[in-house]
């Protein structure tokens, strides 16, 4: 065993035990806000370790390139990059189908911002038509 | 080093706990964010697969599922909106 298999192996584990973390927080979170919170960040480092533990621990064997290390860094920037987005979808689709924050949340700033800018706007219209 | 069963036990472990809350999710984001959760963990266990039978075409694989369901999760996001 060399040193490169030992590291694949070492971040392939780091990476499915936040795989099995972010379930655990898909559990025990009380509402879909804090789920999705807990869960996609750790559920995407978790995929991180895995995939580039993978393309590591190939260089080490027999049979492994340096073709596997470039196609699991191409998968990991992809995940890298369209998990937010899915994420964020998600979360605002489920803010404007009118599910509830749960009842110990203290703050809502997209609530806020939604009202300052439907005030804002209100407040504008007055006073363009007053200054004609 | 471990042993590649360990790896297989933790993802199947955080696959149950998902499939959990698939099947319990009060409503129907909940469900999306535990499909969500279920294909990300499925594109990781892809790759360690392509190293375990020491396949590389089980790559490509995994890049083709991980952006359908990229595709299928914003379509359903849009769809719960009522963009769609």
């Amino acid at each position: 065993m060399n040193a490169l298999t030992a590291l694949g192996e070492a971040l392939v584990l780091i990476g499915t035990f936040f795989y099995f973390l972010s379930a655990l927080g898909l559990i025990r979170m009380p509402d879909v806000y804090n789920r999705m919170q807990t869960s996609t960040k750790s559920a995407t480092l978790g995929s991180l370790g895995v995939i580039v533990g993978v393309g590591i621990w190939a260089l080490g064997e027999d049979f492994g390139s340096v073709a596997w290390l470039t196609k699991t860094i191409v998968i990991a920037v992809f995940l890298l990059l369209t998990n937010p987005i899915s994420a964020h979808a998600l979360i605002r689709a489920a803010y404007r189908s009118g599910i509830p924050l749960w009842e110990g949340s203290v703050m809502d700033k997209y609530r806020e911002h939604i009202e300052a800018k439907a005030k804002g706007e209100e407040g504008e219209t007055p006073k363009e038509g007053g200054g004609e | 080093m471990i042993g590649i069963n360990v790896y297989l036990a933790l993802i199947a472990m955080a696959t149950l706990l998902s499939m959990y809350r698939f099947m319990a999710g009060p409503t129907t984001v909940d469900r999306l964010v535990a499909v969500d959760i279920m294909t990300t963990i499925t594109a990781g266990l892809m790759v360690l697969l392509a190293l375990y039978y020491q396949r590389m075409i089980l790559l490509d694989v995994a890049l083709v599922y991980a952006i359908l369901a990229f595709g299928g999760v914003i379509a359903f996001a849009r769809y719960m909106e009522g963009g769609l």
